[in-house]
C-alpha cells in the first residue's frame, strides 16, 4: 500500500466521520458557522463603506501644520487619508456688496451693475497685496497654485476661465478681469447666461465655479428684492502661509470692515474626495459582474434531485460569498488593508474560488443509495469525493502559491486573499453546506414518506428516494390497486417553475422587502456617515423652518417656509401685501432668518429703505451650499484629479461694500436705463425659480412613461400569453379546491380491479357506448354488445362461420321456454324504467318519444311518429315479482353470465349464434336471443318473422370489415369498408336494414336523434334518416332496472320496421379522407386531411361554417353539447372555435407532432399528442397551465371522469390524472404483465366507469364511487 | 382519431378487404417545428453558431480594448461615448472574425481527428473561463509589474493554467500556440507598417505579453465554440435514437 493509498483512506475516514458529525447535529453546526462567520466579518465594520461623497475633516487654523506622510501613533479621530500636503488651500474671499440707501431712481441693474464693479478693485488688491516681514517678502503669486494649460476639449472656456498663471477665480473672470470691457459691457446677465449649459445640469456649472457661491445665492438678477449681491474671490493656494494669509484677511478687513459680522475664522476644513467611477471603467467591471453571474446560475442549475434547488442554490451562494467576506476580514484583523479596489477583483476570487466542491459534494450525496440512513448518506457521499476535493485544493493552494512569488503586490495581495478566501470555503463547504445539504436531504426523505403514508399504510414500508412518483411509474403491484389522495399539505401544485417563483416573490413580497429594507439600511448609512453634509443642510432646513430661529420673518405665513429650497424665488407678493413690522436691523447672532428679513427690508412700496447686509453662520461654510462636485470639477479643468486626495479649505475672509447711488448711476451702462423694468415681477420670478421644477418634473415624468413603456415591452417579450393575469389568478383559485365533488368529497382510498371482457378473438377496433350497453367490433368484425355495468356479454352479432357450439344456443332455448312465462312483467319493468326516466330527465334533449310521456315540446322532427306513451304500462303495483323465481333470464340476472365469462375460457361460445341466415331458419333461436317481449307467443311469432323479413331483405355484408361503429339505444350502426351502412339490433343480434348507397368506405359513423351522419374514405357525408315504423309494442330493452339517473336512449323495439334512407349526401364535403366526425348539440363537426373543419347542421344538413386554421390534416375534435369546438390537428396546434359564429377564438402550439386526442371540461382542455406529452390549457384563455410529459409509447386516449379526473391509457395501464395538479393519482394495470398492447380507445359511462380496449379484451375499470371525507 | 384510422387500415388489410385507402390515411412523421429544423439543419446551425461567436468576439474586443485604455478620468469628458469605441473600427470586427474562425475551428478538428472534448463540457467551466480570460486581461492592463519580463512571464503561466484547467486537449494547445503565433506576426506586420503602435514596445515592435494574451484567446474563444457545437452533437444524437 502506497503512501498515497493510505493517505486517500485516511481522509476518506476524516471525511466519512464528519459527514455523520454533521449530519447528526445539524443546528448546533449551523450555529456555529455563522457565529464564525460573523466574528470573521467583524472587522469588516471598520472598512469605509464603497460611495463617491466627500469626507471631511476639520482641525484649528491656530496651529496647524502640514501633516506629515508617516501614519504617526497618536491618530486620535484622524482618518487615514489626512496625510502629506493637500492638493492645495482654497481661500475664498466672500464679498457683499448692495447700494445703499436704495434710491427710486435706480433701475434693476444697478442691484449688480456697480456691486459687480468692485470685484475688480478686489481683485487688484489681492493680486497686488505683498507681505514682507523678517523671512522675506511675499506676494499672491508664489503661493498661489500655478495652473497651465485648460483640459483639451474646454476649449470654449479658455475665454473665462484663468491659464498659464494663479488659480483665482471670481466673477470678473466673465470679463478676462478687465473692468474696461465690464464697462462695455451692455447686458451683464447675458454675458453670464451665455456659457451656462443648455439643459438641466446637476453638477458644478461655470457660473457656481466663478461666483463660488449657488447661482441662486448670488442675487444677479433683474429680480433681486434683497438687492444684496453676493459672490467669492476664489484663490487656490499652493502652499500655506499663515502670515501672508493673516495680513491679507486684515487688509481686506481693514478696506472693507464688515460692521456685523461675527464669522469665526479659526478653523480649516480638510475634504477628502473618493475616486470617481466614469463609464469606461464601468463597463469592465459591468461584464465581469454579467460574466460572474453567468457563471454562477450554470452552476447551481447543475443541482438537481434535492427537496429545493433554490435553497440549496442559495446555500452555496452563500458559502462562496462569506468566504470572500471572511477572508477580506481576516486579512483586516491581521492587519492587512485591502488597497485593491474591493468590486474589481472580486468577481475573480469568486472564480478562483468557485462553486464546483458545492456541487460536486451535492452530487455524490444525492447518489448515495437512497435506503440509508441520512447520516450515512451524508458520510458516504462526503467520503466518495473527499480526495478528488482535497487534490483540487491542494492544486489550487499552489497555484495560488505560484502567484505569490511573482513578486508583484497587487498579484500578491490577491494570492493571500484568495488563499484565506479558499481556506475559509473550504471550512464553510465541510461545516455549513454539508449540514444544510444534510438537512435538506432529510426533508426531501419526510416529504416522500408523507406523501405515501396515508396510501400504504397497510403495505411494507415506502422504499424512500428522491424519485418522484410522477416521473417513474410505480411497479406494476397485485391488486388490490388504490386510488391515492394526499392530503392537501404534500401535494404540489403542477404550475411552470418560472410561474412557481412568481407565486413565491408574489406571496412573500420578498423584491418588495428586500428592496425597502436595503434602501432604509442605505439611507441609514448615508445619514450616519454624512458624506455631503446631508446632516447639516436637514439642520439648516430645521431651523430655518423652525419660528423660533426666525424671530424676523414673523409677520409671514407660516405656509412660506414650505418651499425654502427656492429663496431666491420667494412669493414677494405675499410680502408686499404683509409687510412685516419690523423692518429695523435685527440682533447679529441670527442665522437663517436674517434672509427672510435681509429680504424684507428693501420693499419696493417702501422707497428709503436699506438693504441689509448680514452676516450669518451659512456664510461662514458657504461653499457647503455647492455641488459636492464643485472642486474636482475645477481641479479637473486643470487636469488634476481630486480622486483619493484632499483640499483643506481655509475660513473665509468677509468683505461687505456698501455703494452709494451715486456710485451706481455713475457705473451704468447707458443701455442700462433702456432695459424695461421688470414686468410682473411675480410671475416671471415663479417661472424662473420654477423652472427648475418643471424640467425636474417633466423629466421624471418622461423617465416614468419609458420605464413603463419598457417593463410593458418586456413583459410581452417575456409573457406573450398574458401569463400573470389570468394564470396567477387560476392558480390562486383552485389551491384550495380538490379533486372532488360539491360536497367535498373525493375518490378516496378504494379498490380498483378492472374487470375484463373476453370474447374477441382479434384485436378490437372499434368501440362505442350508449352509456349503458357497449359495441365492440374486433379486426374479425365480429361485434359484440355487452351491458356496460355488469360487463356481460349481451350478443354477439356473428361472423359467419364462426360460432362452433351450437350447444350453448340449446341451452339457451331451454332458458326461454321457462322465460316466456315472464314476458308480461318484463313489459312492466320496462314501462316502470323510462317512466322513471323520462320524469327524472325531462330535460334531457335527446327528443325520444317513446320515453316521453307528457312532452309538450317534442320536436317537430318527430311530429310524423306515433305518439306511444299511452301504451306504457303505468301500473307498477300490477307486476308480480316474478323474476325472482326465474333466475337464467339473460335480461335481469347477469350473476351467472359473470360467472361464466370468467369460469369459461371461451366465452363466445355460450351466447354464439349462427349467422341471421341460420337464425332465420331456425326462429326460435332468434327469438331466444333476448327476451322476447311481446304481448304473447303469437306476437312473439310474429316479430321473429319481421324479424328474419328483415333479415332476409338486407343481407350483411361479411366481406368488408367495420370501420365506424355507433350505438345508441339498441341499435347498433356499423359502417363497412364496402360503404354499406348497417343498423343491428344490439339486443337481438339481427340486423334491422342497411343501406348501400354509397360505395365509399365508412370512415366515421354520428348517431344522433334518429339521424346517421357517415363520413366516408372519398371525402362525402351522407345524412341517414332512420324512420320507425309503427311498432305494436313498446318493448325495450333496459339493462338494469329502476336505474333511473340513466340516460335515455331512444329504444326500437324489435317489431319496429326499421329503415334507413339517404337524405342528403354531401358529395364534396372535403377535398381529402374525413378523419374526424363528431356530432353534438344538433351540430355535425368533420374534421379532414385537407386541414379544414366543417360545421353542418344536422337537421338540415346544411354546412354553416368552414373552419380553417390549422396547417395540417385534422386529428381529434372535440364537441358537446354546450357548443364547444376545439380542434387538434398534424401540425400541433389546438384550435377552440365558437360554433355559433365559426370564429376562433384561440390557436396554441403545444404539441411537437400531432394531436392524437382532445377533451374539454368546464374549465380547462386536455390534449395530447405523438410527443407523449399531456398538456392541460385554460379553456376561457387559451393559456397552457402545465403540461405531463408520459413515457414513451403511451396511448393517445384520453378521458375525463370528472371536473378534476383524468385518465390516460397507457401499455396496458390507465392512470388516473388529478387534473387541478397535474399529480398522478393511480394507475391501474389491466392485465397481469405490464407490457401489454397499448391502450388505443378509452371511453366513459356515464356512471363513472371507463371502458378501453386492451388487445383483444375490453377492460371496464370501475373508478371508485366510495366517498372520502377529506377533513 | 387517426390512430384509430391506422388501425382501420391495419384492419382492412388484415380481413382481406379492400386496400384503396391504405396509401392515403396517414402522411409520413410531421415535420418538426422551425426551431428544431434550424438546428438540425447544418448551415443554418453553422452560420447562427458563426454569429453567436462573432458577437461574442466583438464584444470582448470592445470591453477589452477599454481596459487597455488609459484610465485617468476622474470626470465625464463630453465624449464619453466616443471613449468606448476608442480603438479603431477595424479592430472589433477583426477580433470578431478571429473568434468566429477558431470557434468553429475546434469542434471541426474534434471531429477530424476523432477525439470529442469530453473534459468539463458544462457551460458554468465556459464562464468560468470567460472570467480567467478577462481577469488576465485586467491583470496586464492594471497591474503594475516590476519590468516586463516578469509580466510576460505571469501571463504566460496563466495563460498555460487556463489551457490545463479547462482545455486539456493536445488538438487545443498546439491550434492555440500557432494561431497565437500567426497573431503575434500579423500583429508585428501591422505596427511595423505603422497602422498602430504601442506605447511601449518591448518585443521588437509589440508588448511581449500580447501572444500570451492572443493564447488565452484563442482557448477561451474554442471553449466556446465547442460547448456551442454540443447542441448540434447533442440534437444529432437524438435524432439517430428516434430513427
Amino acid at each position: 500500500m502506497t503512501l498515497r493509498e493510505q493517505l486517500r483512506e485516511k481522509i476518506s475516514a476524516a471525511f466519512y466521520r464528519h459527514g455523520l458529525l454533521c449530519a447528526s447535529y445539524p443546528v448546533p453546526i449551523i450555529l456555529f458557522t455563522s457565529a464564525s462567520i460573523l466574528t470573521c466579518c467583524y472587522p469588516l465594520l471598520r472598512l469605509p463603506l464603497p460611495g463617491t461623497g466627500p469626507v471631511e475633516f476639520t482641525t484649528g487654523v491656530r496651529d496647524y501644520s502640514v501633516p506629515s506622510h508617516e501614519p504617526q501613533g497618536d491618530l486620535g479621530e484622524r482618518p487615514d487619508w489626512y496625510r502629506g500636503p493637500p492638493v492645495a488651500y482654497i481661500q475664498q474671499v466672500l464679498v457683499k456688496a448692495a447700494v445703499s440707501p436704495w434710491d427710486s431712481s435706480l433701475v434693476p441693474v444697478d442691484v449688480f451693475r456697480s456691486p459687480l464693479g468692485r470685484a475688480f478693485s478686489l481683485l487688484e488688491e489681492i493680486r497686488n497685496h505683498v507681505h514682507s516681514d523678517s523671512s522675506g517678502i511675499r506676494s499672491l503669486e508664489t503661493l498661489c497654485l500655478q495652473v497651465t494649460d485648460l483640459f483639451p476639449g474646454l476649449r470654449r472656456m479658455q475665454s473665462v476661465l484663468p491659464e498659464h498663471g494663479c488659480l483665482l477665480v471670481s466673477p470678473g473672470n466673465y470679463w478676462q478681469n478687465q473692468r474696461e470691457l465690464f464697462d462695455s459691457d451692455p447686458d451683464l446677465l447675458k454675458t453670464i447666461q451665455k456659457h451656462e449649459p443648455k439643459g438641466l445640469h446637476t453638477s458644478a456649472t461655470l457660473r457656481d465655479l466663478l461666483f463660488g457661491v449657488p447661482g441662486k445665492y448670488t442675487g444677479v438678477s433683474h429680480y433681486n428684492r434683497k438687492r444684496v449681491v453676493t459672490y467669492t474671490i476664489t484663490v487656490v493656494l499652493s502652499s500655506y502661509d499663515a502670515r501672508f494669509l493673516g495680513s491679507l484677511r486684515a487688509r481686506l478687513k481693514q478696506l472693507h470692515p464688515s460692521a456685523n459680522c461675527s464669522l469665526r475664522d479659526d478653523h480649516m476644513v480638510h475634504v477628502h474626495f473618493k475616486e470617481e467611477i466614469g463609464i469606461a471603467e464601468l463597463i469592465p467591471l459591468v461584464t465581469t459582474y454579467i460574466i460572474l453571474f453567468a457563471y454562477i446560475y450554470f452552476s447551481t442549475r447543475k443541482i438537481d434531485m434535492v427537496k429545493s434547488k433554490w435553497g440549496l442554490a442559495l446555500a452555496a451562494v452563500v458559502t462562496v460569498l462569506s468566504s470572500l467576506l471572511m477572508s477580506v476580514g481576516l486579512c483586516t484583523l491581521f492587519g492587512l488593508t485591502p488597497t485593491l479596489n474591493g468590486g474589481e477583483i472580486f468577481p475573480y476570487l469568486v472564480v478562483v474560488i468557485g462553486l464546483e466542491n458545492v456541487l460536486v459534494l451535492t452530487k455524490s450525496v444525492v447518489s448515495t443509495p437512497v435506503d440509508l440512513e441520512v447520516k450515512l448518506r451524508i458520510a458516504q457521499g462526503l467520503s466518495n469525493e473527499s480526495w478528488s476535493i482535497m487534490k483540487n485544493m491542494a492544486t489550487e493552494l499552489c497555484i495560488i502559491l505560484i502567484g505569490y512569488f511573482t513578486l508583484v503586490p497587487a498579484i500578491q495581495e490577491f494570492c493571500l486573499f484568495a488563499v484565506v478566501g479558499l481556506v475559509s470555503d473550504f471550512f464553510l463547504q465541510m461545516f455549513f453546506f454539508t449540514t444544510v445539504l444534510s438537512i435538506d436531504i432529510r426533508r426531501m426523505e419526510l416529504a416522500d414518506l408523507n406523501r405515501r403514508l396515508p396510501a400504504e399504510a397497510g403495505l411494507p414500508p415506502p422504499k424512500p428516494g428522491p424519485l418522484r412518483p410522477r416521473e417513474v411509474p410505480p411497479p406494476p403491484r397485485p391488486s388490490p390497486h388504490t386510488i391515492t389522495l394526499q392530503t392537501p399539505a404534500f401535494r404540489n401544485l403542477r404550475v411552470p417553475k418560472r410561474l412557481r417563483v412568481v407565486y413565491f416573490l408574489a406571496r412573500t413580497r420578498l423584491a418588495q422587502r428586500i428592496i425597502m429594507v436595503g434602501t432604509v439600511i442605505w439611507i441609514g448609512i448615508l445619514v450616519y456617515t454624512d458624506p455631503a453634509g446631508i446632516r447639516t443642510y436637514l439642520a439648516a432646513q430645521v431651523s430655518e423652518q423652525s419660528p423660533l430661529g426666525d424671530p424676523g420673518g414673523g409677520g409671514l405665513p407660516p405656509h412660506l417656509g414650505v418651499a425654502p429650497v427656492f429663496r431666491g424665488g420667494d412669493p414677494t407678493s405675499t410680502l408686499s401685501i404683509h409687510p412685516p413690522p419690523d423692518p429695523t436691523p435685527l440682533p447679529e447672532n441670527q442665522s437663517q432668518g436674517h434672509h427672510g428679513s435681509a429680504r424684507a427690508g428693501p420693499l419696493p412700496q417702501a422707497p428709503p429703505a436699506v438693504p441689509q447686509i448680514t452676516w450669518g453662520a451659512e456664510d461662514e461654510e458657504g461653499w457647503r451650499r455647492l455641488s459636492f462636485r464643485h472642486w474636482p470639477s475645477l481641479f479637473s479643468y486643470y487636469n488634476i484629479t481630486l480622486a483619493k486626495r484632499y483640499i483643506s479649505i481655509l475660513p473665509v475672509i468677509p468683505v461687505t461694500v456698501h455703494l452709494s447711488p451715486q456710485e451706481a448711476i455713475e457705473a451704468r451702462h447707458p443701455q442700462d436705463t433702456r432695459y424695461p423694468p421688470p414686468p410682473i415681477p411675480k410671475v416671471t420670478a415663479d417661472l424662473q425659480t420654477d423652472l427648475t421644477l418643471y424640467k425636474v418634473a417633466a423629466l421624471g415624468l418622461a423617465a416614468g412613461v419609458l420605464l413603463v413603456l419598457l417593463l410593458f415591452c418586456l413583459y410581452r417579450v417575456l409573457c406573450p400569453r398574458n401569463y400573470g393575469q389570468n394564470g396567477v389568478a387560476h392558480g390562486r383559485r383552485r389551491r384550495g379546491d380538490l379533486p372532488c365533488d360539491d360536497y367535498g368529497y373525493s375518490p378516496p382510498v378504494s379498490e380498483i380491479s378492472p374487470l375484463l371482457l373476453r370474447g374477441h378473438s382479434m384485436d378490437i377496433e372499434c368501440l362505442a357506448s350508449d352509456g349503458m350497453l357497449l359495441a365492440s367490433c374486433c379486426l374479425a368484425g365480429q361485434i359484440r354488445v355487452w351491458d356496460a355495468q355488469t360487463g356481460d356479454c349481451l350478443t354477439v352479432i356473428p361472423n359467419h362461420g364462426r360460432c362452433s357450439s351450437g350447444g350453448c344456443w340449446e341451452q339457451r332455448d331451454g332458458w326461454d321456454g321457462v322465460g316466456g312465462a315472464a314476458d308480461s312483467d318484463c313489459l312492466g319493468s320496462e314501462g316502470r324504467g323510462s317512466s322513471v326516466g323520462a320524469d327524472g330527465l325531462s330535460e334531457e334533449e335527446g327528443g325520444y318519444p317513446l320515453r316521453r310521456r307528457s312532452a309538450p315540446a317534442r320536436p317537430t322532427l318527430f311530429t310524423d311518429q306515433p305518439d306511444l306513451t299511452p301504451l306504457i304500462d303505468t301500473n307498477f303495483t300490477s307486476q308480480p315479482p316474478s323474476h325472482l323465481s326465474t333466475p337464467p333470464r339473460t335480461g335481469f340476472d347477469f350473476g351467472g353470465l359473470v360467472e361464466r365469462a370468467y369460469m369459461e375460457h371461451e366465452p363466445p361460445s355460450t351466447s354464439t349464434y349462427p349467422s341471421p341466415s341460420s337464425a332465420s331458419s331456425s326462429p326460435p333461436s332468434g327469438a331466444q336471443l333476448q327476451r322476447t317481449p311481446s304481448m304473447g307467443d303469437a306476437a312473439a311469432y310474429l316479430n321473429q318473422e319481421r324479424a328474419s323479413a328483415a333479415g332476409t331483405q338486407a343481407t350483411p355484408d361479411w366481406e368488408s370489415s367495420v370501420w365506424a361503429l355507433e350505438l345508441r339505444g339498441n341499435l347498433i350502426v356499423a359502417g363497412r369498408s364496402s360503404g354499406k351502412l348497417e343498423l343491428w339490433d344490439a339486443v337481438e343480434g339481427s340486423l334491422r336494414c342497411s343501406n348501400e348507397d354509397g360505395l365509399s368506405g365508412i370512415t366515421a359513423l354520428a348517431f344522433l336523434n334518429n339521424r346517421i351522419v357517415a363520413a366516408r374514405l372519398n371525402g362525402s357525408l351522407d345524412f341517414f334518416t332512420v324512420e320507425i315504423n309503427k311498432p305494436l309494442c313498446l318493448l325495450q330493452y333496459r339493462g338494469a332496472p329502476g336505474r333511473g339517473s340513466m340516460p335515455p336512449s331512444p329504444c326500437y323495439s324489435s317489431e319496429d320496421v326499421i329503415s334507413c334512407q339517404l337524405t342528403r349526401s354531401v358529395q364534396c364535403a372535403h377535398q381529402k379522407p374525413i378523419t374526424v366526425l363528431r356530432a353534438a348539440a344538433g351540430r355535425v363537426v368533420t374534421g379532414s386531411q385537407d386541414h379544414t373543419v366543417r360545421i353542418y347542421r344536422l337537421e338540415d344538413s346544411c354546412c354553416l361554417f368552414t373552419l380553417q386554421g390549422h396547417s395540417g390534416g385534422i386529428t381529434s375534435i372535440y364537441i358537446d353539447q354546450t357548443m364547444v369546438l376545439a380542434s387538434g390537428g398534424q401540425d400541433g396546434a389546438i384550435c377552440l372555435w365558437d360554433v355559433l359564429t365559426g370564429s376562433r377564438v384561440s390557436h396554441v402550439y403545444g404539441h411537437r407532432g400531432d394531436v392524437t386526442s382532445l377533451v374539454c371540461t368546464t374549465t380547462c382542455v386536455i390534449s395530447s399528442g405523438l410527443d407523449d406529452l399531456i398538456c392541460v390549457w385554460d379553456r376561457s384563455t387559451g393559456i397552457k397551465l402545465y403540461s405531463i410529459q408520459q413515457e414513451v409509447g403511451c396511448g393517445a386516449s384520453l378521458g375525463v371522469i370528472s371536473e378534476s379526473l383524468l385518465v390516460t391509457g397507457g401499455q396496458g395501464c390507465v392512470s388516473f390524472w388529478d387534473l387541478n395538479y397535474g399529480d398522478l393519482l393511480q394507475t391501474v394495470y389491466l392485465g397481469q404483465s405490464s407490457d401489454g398492447q397499448g391502450v388505443r380507445q378509452l371511453l366513459v359511462l356515464d356512471n363513472a366507469a371507463i371502458v378501453c380496449d386492451f388487445g383483444s379484451e375490453l377492460s371496464l375499470v370501475y373508478v371508485p364511487s366510495v366517498l372520502e371525507k377529506l377533513d | 382519431m387517426s390512430l384509430t384510422l391506422t388501425a382501420m387500415s391495419d384492419s382492412s388489410t388484415a380481413a382481406g378487404g379492400q386496400q384503396q385507402w391504405a396509401g392515403s390515411g396517414q402522411t409520413p412523421r410531421p415535420p418538426r417545428g422551425p426551431y428544431i429544423s434550424a438546428i438540425t439543419n447544418r448551415t443554418t446551425n453553422l452560420l447562427i453558431r458563426g454569429a453567436m461567436l462573432f458577437s461574442v468576439g466583438v464584444f470582448l474586443a470592445l470591453v477589452l480594448n477599454l481596459l487597455q485604455v488609459q484610465r485617468n478620468v476622474t470626470l465625464f469628458p463630453p465624449d464619453v461615448i466616443s471613449s468606448i469605441f476608442s480603438s479603431a473600427w477595424w479592430v472589433p470586427p477583426c477580433c470578431g472574425t478571429a473568434s468566429a474562425l477558431i470557434g468553429l475551428l475546434y469542434p471541426c478538428i474534434d471531429s477530424r481527428l476523432g477525439e470529442p472534448h469530453k473534459f468539463k463540457r458544462e457551460w458554468s467551466s465556459v464562464m468560468r473561463c470567460v472570467a480567467v480570460f478577462v481577469g488576465i486581461n485586467h491583470a496586464s492592463a492594471k497591474v503594475d509589474f516590476a519590468n516586463n519580463v516578469q509580466l510576460s512571464l505571469t501571463l504566460a503561466a496563466l495563460s498555460i493554467g487556463l489551457w490545463w484547467t479547462f482545455d486539456r486537449s493536445r488538438s487545443g494547445f498546439g491550434l492555440g500556440v500557432s494561431i497565437a503565433l500567426l497573431a503575434t506576426l500579423a500583429t508585428q506586420l501591422l505596427v511595423y507598417n505603422g497602422v498602430f503602435q504601442y506605447t511601449s514596445p518591448d518585443f521588437l515592435y509589440i508588448r511581449s505579453w500580447l501572444p500570451c494574451i492572443f493564447f488565452a484567446g484563442v482557448i477561451t474563444m474554442g471553449n466556446i465554440g465547442r460547448q456551442l457545437a454540443m447542441y448540434e452533437y447533442k440534437f444529432l444524437q437524438e435524432k439517430t435514437h428516434q430513427d
